[in-house]
């Protein structure tokens, strides 16, 4: 029998409202015994005194790469950016190559992950065949392979007739249908937010209606259908405006947003760095404040990285040309722990957004402290000062706008399945 | 100027504009001699980097350069990143291997030049990023504007045409605001950016309005391969409705001048019979523009490059 002490940190568990000092008692992979004095007789002793003891960090949102893109990341390497990051699982995107939209792509990612990732990885299966938009997928097949959702991310399902048959489908298999909300006909060949910052610099503007115009059509068709609408990085006052009052109304929506759409804004664009470049992109300080209230207030249900590995090659190349997207999940908790600083989420909530809302809104076995739960667990130092170095980080790419950023506030260990897997002072710790 | 590269007139002081304009205007001197070469630049090398088709604009830098006697080389390629499977930081990297003395980088995607400058050890000049800045033409619109008119402060110039994909327009914006005039843009709705007024100019989409009392009046070239049917729906309405003709002129100042930083659309954005005649003064800026680009080359090519010397700038 293994047993795991987690001794003596703040334990903040939103599953059950839970804020209070204590250990965390693991034996065999399970969550034992949370309480203030737990009798350590055998136990292995992992120290988290001074820090947040929470359940692991779940991410609905990430491109692992698998298969076909293997140079940017593979489920290794993604896997072991994850547990860093205190990510114990970690959804990944379907547009890979092949695309996952067969139950035999999402076999072959859940069987890479078993041999390779110290994180635990739920595949996201495309909505339509081939992420064209036109012909929904075996959704049964899929589900039954182990898919957790259903997404064209990266594309975006413009013809309406088939969202709706899309959502309505997947009513059969009770998984939400994660949108990619970006009008193309709006975005053009827009690159940046619309606005002054995309004026100075000369470089196409992407409107912040183009978000609002296709989350209005969703949210309309979530209305319709029944289904759940699950609406990908949220970037814009507009966006999270209509799914606070498709919500009132009772329409079945969850939304997420990134670190990036909650902490930097166009403005980071000015120097033409292609780490700035996303789909969607930065927005104004407006969108910013907004994206930031909805979260406060539980419009925006969760917080994901949107982790889009990119070759330096890839990125090195003109503004227009260069893939949009940025690596996430080894820079999302420090980057976040600004909002607590800040006042707009307090650390049981910041939790909360990480962990509980994502393992709730893809029906997880996650996100909670309580004794029986799987011990997917992470310890956090909210004060630890480190600078981040993308070329020693565990992602194989290093587009990040943070590389070289100091931070207050790491991961210091992460245990999946009751088995440490990464501390800060001896990195990953797998076989 | 503190930089020693040349990329956005938005990051230059009064003080650096000037010091500018008057070495052109010494230069604009020697374009007159009959031996127009002097050997300030002799043992320079400097590179014309165009990554976009420019006839105009690499010529005038060319002899800008050759009058100045710096051995100038061209390097046209009109491929991208992806088709040459070579990253713009590659190019830059390789190209400054061979030590070059000066960089003229002309792109038509935004942001190249700043790159490339943020990459190479030489100093890069902006020859035009995609719809960010051209810089020489602002300046050389500047110089030109300064003796037409003996001053540019104080003056009203308006912008008028394709501003949301001008980076003429752009650096202009910046030029004549530094040197304290009032600038106007004009167009219709959809060819003026989200944010302009945040630049410190006034929004027009009369026309009318925008020459009101103007000094100075300056057309945009219209792409019209391009825009024509999406930015607005033809030719004729909008030549009739923004095209500069002695009869919309009226509006503006009796003594107004025309301007175009060229290629002209006759008849599109300005009237065949203004093209050539005063008040508008095209050519003036063309041959401006080589004193100018003369001007920029001496003062960043022409730097001492030992360590702890005194630049120009």
């Amino acid at each position: 029998m293994s047993r795991l002490l987690v001794r003596g940190g703040r334990i903040l568990d939103p599953a059950r409202n839970r804020d209070e000092a204590g250990d965390v008692l693991i034996e065999d992979g399970v969550i034992v015994a949370v309480d203030a004095a737990i009798d350590t007789r055998g136990a292995e002793v992992l120290d988290a005194e001074g820090g947040w003891i929470a359940p692991g960090f779940v991410d609905l949102h990430a491109h692992l790469r698998v298969p076909g893109q293997e140079y940017k990341e593979d489920i290794a390497s993604g896997g072991r950016a994850a547990v860093a990051g205190g990510f114990t699982a970690v959804a990944c995107m379907a547009n890979t190559q092949p695309v996952n939209d067969d139950p035999s792509v999402t076999d072959y990612i859940l069987d890479r992950a078993r041999q390779d990732s110290p994180a635990r990885v739920y595949p996201v299966a495309a909505a339509t065949r081939g992420l064209a938009g036109e012909v929904m997928t075996e959704m049964v097949a899929l589900v039954k392979a182990g898919a957790v959702a259903f997404s064209d991310d990266g594309r975006t399902i413009m013809d309406s007739g088939v969202m709706r048959r899309v959502l309505e489908y997947s009513r059969l298999v009770e998984r939400p249908v994660i949108t990619h909300a970006e009008d193309r006909t709006l975005v053009g060949e827009g690159v940046v937010n619309e606005g002054p910052v995309s004026t100075r610099l000369g470089l196409p503007g992407n409107p912040a209606a183009a978000e609002a115009v296709h989350v209005a059509r969703d949210l309309m068709l979530a209305e319709l259908t029944g289904a759940h609408l699950h609406v990908a990085h949220v970037s814009t006052a507009g966006a999270v405006e209509l799914i606070r009052r498709a919500r009132e109304r009772g329409v079945h929506v969850t939304a997420e947003v990134t670190p990036h759409h909650l902490t930097l804004t166009d403005e980071a664009t000015a120097g033409y760095d292609t780490h700035t470049k996303m789909a969607p992109p930065l927005r104004s300080a407006g969108d910013v404040r907004a994206c930031r209230e909805g979260l406060a207030d539980g419009t925006l249900d969760a917080i994901a990285t949107d982790h889009a590995p990119h070759a330096v090659h890839e990125k090195e190349v003109e503004f227009t040309l260069a893939p949009p997207g940025i690596i996430g999940l080894e820079t999302a908790l420090a980057v976040v722990l600004e909002l607590v600083r800040e006042g707009v989420l307090s650390p049981l909530e910041l939790v909360r957004r990480l962990s509980t809302e994502p393992a709730r809104i893809l029906k997880l076995a996650a996100g909670s402290l309580a004794v029986g739960a799987p011990a997917d667990v992470v310890v956090v130092d909210p004060e630890r000062r480190w600078t981040y170095d993308a070329a020693k980080g565990y992602s194989k790419s290093r587009n990040s706008p943070w590389d070289g950023r100091a931070f207050d506030g790491r991961v210091v260990a992460t245990v999946v399945g009751g088995s440490l897997v990464y501390h800060a002072d001896r990195g990953v710790l797998v076989p | 100027m503190i930089a020693t590269d040349l990329i956005a007139v938005e990051d230059l002081e009064r003080a650096d504009l000037e010091r500018i304009l008057e070495t052109a205007e010494r230069m604009q001197e020697l374009s007159r001699r009959t031996v127009k070469k002097v050997p300030t630049l002799r043992g320079r090398t400097i590179v014309n980097l165009f990554f976009e088709p420019s006839t105009r604009t690499r010529t005038s830098f060319e002899i800008a350069g050759k009058r100045l006697s710096a051995d100038v080389i061209n390097f046209s390629t009109s491929s991208s990143s992806l088709s040459k499977h070579e990253s713009i930081l590659d190019t830059a990297r390789t190209l400054d291997a061979m030590q070059p003395d000066a960089v003229v980088v002309r792109h038509q995607v935004a942001g190249v030049p700043k790159r490339i400058a943020d990459v190479l050890d030489s100093p890069v000049i902006n020859a035009g990023d995609g719809a960010h800045e051209h810089p020489t033409q602002a300046l050389l619109d500047l110089l030109t504007v300064q003796q037409e008119k003996g001053r540019i402060d104080g003056l009203t110039v308006a912008i008028v045409g394709d501003i949301v994909h001008s980076r003429v327009a752009r650096s202009n914006i910046y030029g004549f605001l530094k040197m304290g005039a009032e600038v106007r843009v004009a167009g219709p709705p959809t060819m003026l950016p989200a944010g302009i007024e945040t630049l410190g100019v006034k929004a027009f989409i009369s026309l009318r309005e925008a020459l009101d009392g103007a000094d100075v009046v300056m057309a945009l070239r219209i792409q019209l391969e391009r825009l024509a049917g999406s930015l607005f729906p033809s030719i004729r309405e909008y030549a009739e409705t923004f095209g500069i003709s002695r009869a919309t002129l009226r509006y503006a100042k009796d003594d107004a001048i025309v301007m175009h930083p060229g290629p002209v659309n006759r008849g599109v954005e300005l009237a065949h019979d203004l093209a050539d005649h005063r008040p508008s003064v095209i050519l003036d800026q063309v041959r401006n523009g080589v004193a100018l680009r003369m001007a920029v080359l001496y003062l960043l090519a022409g730097r001492e490059r030992a360590v702890g010397a005194e630049g120009p700038l």
